[in-house]
């Protein structure tokens, strides 16, 4: 591709600005997490005058940190693989057959977007009470019922921007696998959930942070043993204080493996069609 | 969005076209018997798949809603929580308490709703339009790639409450790293500004919002464009065509669906959204960044009066519904002739 | 078809969930955690009181193991953060899935008292506790409607008292703290110089700002309320009051603008034990001072003052704050949860917890701990015994709290902006909060 001369300077500009406004937070939270209390609330200063590494010492003590990360993270690892799977399937459905009811399942997918969250929490608790009663299963307050909650919290976006992906992978190349003589499902598995393998990994980025960020339903369906990350962190400012260095160290710490994931997932993301999906 | 007439390149079919059944193969008039039954079969196949989904969503958000919609029909007060079928009917009183906007419920449910509509067009312009540029910018291979995508998905990898409070505390008046940089390092300003009341707290919501949420649509988009089969660019490159015209002729109208569906979520996502003001500001957001979610939430859950929060959200629902239409009959409209 | 084997039966399963779910209907009023056969256990709500929610585990463990000792129960003890508890109560009272005893903030008794999920705490059930007599009569005040049974028992006693920091007040030539409105004024003037401030505020938080519109209110004789429960919020005298408190920040410029900021309950305290402001109007911030190493002989403790008394008003200095202990009626624990509200305010739990949290023991007889006998204690308790009001026992208190807190927050960042605020503007918000509230009603 020929690049006119100008390219490179805009994509250090560009880039370069959203670095810093990235940054800009990040170096905040780095820099205030290494700060004794009594600095964090003076005065702002670039470089900490004093250094401590206590806070990190500290987070563990204040709340139950391991215990609410682990519950994060099994929630929202259980949540997204269950959501992006179950997507997989609805959003292949309407990528490539037309039947009726097609549109309505899709808007009114979507439409459960639309209703604010905090006005279906109690109907939902009430739901899971009678539900848990009924079956014998205790969904509220346990992991079960969080993560159905938050798959299908990210089911309606997974399938839209799945059958975005699976739209602009060619027809072509279903029909083949279908020549060679795999079924329907086949040609899913074997040729399209490849080919959109960087959308795939994107959708269940977005399914696990949609469960790992989420809040409201976390503060009223979890209790001590099951209470995940983005409550739990709220334990750091509490009646007396704001411990936020020990905020901003916690921070830290619990994000380290979902960056690192991030990481190791971001191959995923640059193989393309162009990875050899056309034979 | 952005519109374009030149041919979809590729062996694409666009999705919703009549002629987009399922790959079949073969099916001639000498095998119709031995047919019917993998026919049936296919016939029943995508509700199969969409099954699982259909049965969550009901259980989880469609009863709800419905729930919800019922209970805006409702004097559903604390007198009534415990046993929600004593409470009596409200009639349309929970509706026309709403809309009236010459009453003070009404006047400043008016006026939350101006205020998330003007927030949502300019975050979700703002999120699509950096992700667009980083994506599109960041698709030719360079040094140091994978370590600004990291960089840029790690605001989107804290969890939402650490990345909010940090904005908050660096908004702080008097020990603030906003202020400290605009008025005592840059000088640009002599008097320390508020930014967590009053009037600026419209752009400090904004800022923070668009910083948490930008690296969702950068994710997106930046799958879309890899998924664009790099010999388009080569066929266009042989024709002559440059960086510009690649752009507009391959790259954005092949990211067209994605697009569709990412200004789709950012918007809905956007005009509900309910963590960042309510980390931000804490209890009662000020006036000027009074999300409707957050509107709602002080006006119903806070105070008691469920069946007037669920008329509010009811109505935001069919407001939403209706953009959402229109949204989808416009740009499918425009897929289709394109 | 492997797959497709697969889906069917996950499909198979959901399908058995969604049934089900038609099935179960109308299940309030069971749940909750009762194991006949098995020694008894409790669970129970406790809400955040101390530095944090691990401190609040270990402060009440060997009170409950002691509770174990002694009757043979269990408690299983939730810290459940402010943030979250009334969501969580509503959740409860809703779907009949909740804890069997548990902490509330006594301001919400007579909103929560409506739902009618509480067992009511008639004389007999007083009697239990040792009857109505031995509670501190403001604290028990607080515990829901008047003429009903309390909703829930008082544990824990605050209320406001006029923080001074006893340094600052020496060096700017101040003898003692101010007993009128006026000496406050001049105080905080004397004390308003090199970036150092006469008192902090939180002045965006919402329970702050309603307390002190409540408190202030009172002084003028203001009701929120009248006799047949209408709201009133904008009167004139409430409109007096609301602006006498905000001419603080606004004309007399004690307060330091940024204050109108505050919001998270921890920010005017941190102003005053830092002595970045001489005084303070707080409930007790005994565990506060004691972490940002301010010794308890560095303030005093005074009673907030009052404006001119030709106004017309009531001496009431304070509010009565503090935590209830209510008990679900939905527990299949009903008798152990009468054995350990019981415990709960025994003269030793008392004694123990009230101490460990620095707020005021709820029964008489729990004052005779030489722990109570300290100079800031004592006044509190003078206060709380003799000047609190409670704030309105109706059930639309909660919406009284969040209206017109929410008015004050939105006075406060006009006033911070340097905006000048008039009556008439204060009357208007006052207006628009009543109007919503009887929209509400």
């Amino acid at each position: 591709m020929r690049e006119p001369r100008w390219l490179p300077w805009a994509r250090w500009i560009v880039l370069g600005f959203l670095s810093l406004f990235t940054l800009l937070p990040l170096y905040v939270m780095a820099t205030t997490s290494i700060k004794p209390l009594g600095d964090v609330q003076g005065d702002f200063h670039w470089i900490p005058t004093t250094i401590s590494l206590q806070p990190f010492a500290d987070i563990w003590r204040t709340v139950p940190l391991a215990h609410y990360f682990a519950n994060s993270l099994i929630v929202a690892s259980v949540a997204a693989v269950a959501s992006v799977t179950i997507a997989i399937f609805a959003a292949y459905a309407i990528s490539r057959y037309r039947f009726p009811g097609r549109r309505i399942f899709s808007v009114t997918v979507l439409s459960t977007q639309m209703f604010p969250g905090i006005l279906f929490l109690l109907p939902l608790f009430m739901i899971f009470v009678n539900l848990g009663n009924t079956i014998g299963v205790e969904l509220y307050g346990s992991r079960t019922g969080l993560i159905i909650t938050y798959l299908t919290f990210s089911l309606p976006f997974s399938i839209w921007m799945l059958v975005g992906y699976f739209d602009s992978i060619p027809t072509a190349l279903d029909e083949a696998a279908q020549v060679d003589g795999s079924g329907p499902v086949g040609a899913l598995l074997r040729v399209v959930i490849p080919a959109a393998m960087p959308g795939i990994v994107a959708v269940t980025i977005y399914a696990f942070m949609t469960a790992w960020a989420e809040v409201l339903f976390a503060s009223v369906m979890t209790d001590e043993s099951t209470r995940t990350l983005a409550v739990g962190l709220q334990g750091y400012s509490t009646q007396n204080d704001v411990y936020w260095n020990q905020l901003m160290a916690a921070s830290l710490v619990v994000s380290v493996p979902v960056v690192a994931g991030f990481l190791l997932l971001q191959r995923y993301l640059v193989q393309g069609l162009t990875a050899g999906a056309v034979k | 969005m952005v519109a374009s007439t030149t041919p979809r390149p590729g062996a694409r079919r666009a999705s919703g076209s009549p002629e987009g059944g399922p790959p079949r193969s073969g099916g001639g008039p000498g095998r119709v018997a031995a047919l019917i039954p993998v026919r049936l079969r296919r016939l029943g196949l995508p509700y199969l798949l969409i099954l699982p989904a259909i049965v969550l969503e009901l259980l989880i958000h469609v009863v709800p809603m419905l729930v919800g919609i019922w209970m805006s029909f409702l004097k559903l007060t604390q007198f009534f929580i415990r046993n929600w079928s004593a409470a009596p009917s409200a009639g349309l009183a929970n509706y026309e308490i709403a809309v009236d906007f010459d009453s003070a419920v009404g006047g400043s449910l008016l006026r939350s709703f101006t205020v998330t509509v003007a927030f949502t067009v300019l975050a979700v312009g703002l999120c699509w339009l950096l992700g667009t540029a980083a994506a599109v910018l960041m698709q030719g291979g360079f040094r140091g790639r994978g370590v600004l995508r990291t960089l840029f998905l790690t605001p989107y990898a804290l969890p939402a409450y650490a990345g909010v409070i940090t904005w908050s505390f660096m908004f702080q008046r008097d020990s603030g790293l906003v202020n400290h940089i605009l008025v005592e390092q840059s000088g640009l300003l002599d008097e320390r500004p508020f930014w967590l009341i009053g009037g600026n707290s419209f752009a400090a919501l904004l800022v923070t919002y668009v910083w948490r949420v930008w690296p969702f649509a950068f994710l997106v988009l930046m799958a879309g464009v890899q998924n664009i089969s790099g010999d388009l660019y080569e066929a266009s490159a042989i024709d002559g065509a440059g960086w510009w015209r690649q752009l507009r002729s391959i790259t954005l109208p092949m990211l067209r669906p994605v697009n569709q569906v990412v200004v789709l979520v950012l918007f809905l996502w956007t005009f509900n959204d309910f963590n960042t003001p309510y980390v931000l500001f804490g209890r009662s957001a000020p006036q000027e960044a009074d999300l409707i979610s957050i509107h709602i939430y002080q006006s119903s859950f806070v105070t008691w009066n469920f069946g007037s929060g669920a008329a509010m959200s009811v109505l935001l629902l069919l407001f939403l519904l209706l953009v959402t239409a229109v949204y989808l009959v416009a740009t499918s409209h425009r897929r289709t002739r394109a | 078809m492997r797959i497709r084997k697969l889906a069917t039966t996950a499909m198979a399963g959901f399908l058995l969930l969604a049934a089900s779910a038609c099935g179960g209907d109308g299940g309030s009023g069971d749940g909750s955690t009762a194991q006949s056969g098995a020694p008894k256990t409790l669970t129970y709500w406790a809400s955040n009181q101390g530095p944090s929610l691990e401190a609040d585990q270990e402060i009440l463990k060997p009170e409950l193991d002691r509770f174990k000792k002694e009757t043979g129960i269990e408690v299983k003890v939730e810290v459940v953060p402010w943030a979250d508890l009334l969501n969580r109560i509503l959740a409860a009272t809703t779907s009949g899935q909740g804890p069997d005893v548990l902490n509330i903030g006594n301001t919400w008794s007579a909103s929560l008292q409506a739902t009618g999920a509480f067992v009511p705490f008639d004389d007999a059930l007083l009697g239990k506790l040792g009857g109505k007599e031995r509670f501190l009569g403001p604290s028990l005040a607080a515990t829901g409607a008047q003429g009903q049974p309390p909703a829930a028992i008082p544990i824990y006693g605050m209320t406001y008292g006029l923080m001074y920091n006893k340094k600052m007040f020496a060096d700017a030539g101040i003898d003692g703290p101010p007993k009128t409105w006026d000496e406050l004024i001049e105080s905080g003037k004397k004390l308003t110089k090199d970036g150092k401030w006469g008192l902090a505020v939180e002045g965006a938080s919402v329970t702050e700002n309603a307390h002190h519109a409540f408190i202030f209110g009172q002084q003028h004789g203001a009701d929120p309320f009248d006799a047949s429960g209408k709201p009133q919020f904008d009167s004139d005298k409430q409109v007096a009051a609301t602006k006498q408190f905000l001419d603080l920040m606004a004309v007399h410029k004690i307060v330091n603008p940024s204050n109108a900021e505050y919001g998270n309950g921890t920010q005017a305290v941190q102003d005053f034990t830092s002595g970045k402001a001489g005084m303070l109007m707080w409930q007790s911030i005994a565990s506060s001072a004691k972490a940002a190493g301010m010794g308890e002989d560095e303030y005093g403790v005074a009673p907030i003052p009052l404006p001119d008394p030709a106004q017309g008003g009531k001496q009431v200095n304070g509010m009565v704050a503090g935590i209830n202990l209510a008990i679900f009626k939905s527990s299949k624990n009903q008798d152990a949860a009468v054995e350990f509200a019981k415990f709960m305010t025994s003269k030793q739990t008392q004694q123990n917890l009230n101490k460990a949290y620095g707020s005021l023991p709820t029964v008489n007889d729990g004052y005779d701990d030489p722990a109570f006998q300290t100079e800031h204690i004592k006044a509190f308790q003078q206060i709380l015994a003799t000047t609190a009001a409670p704030l309105p026992q109706v059930p639309e208190e909660s919406q009284y709290e969040t209206l017109v807190g929410t008015a004050m927050n939105e006075l406060f960042a006009d006033v911070a902006s340097g905006k000048p605020v008039t009556d008439a503007q204060i009357k208007a918000k006052l207006t628009e909060a009543n109007e919503k509230m009887l929209a509400g009603s």
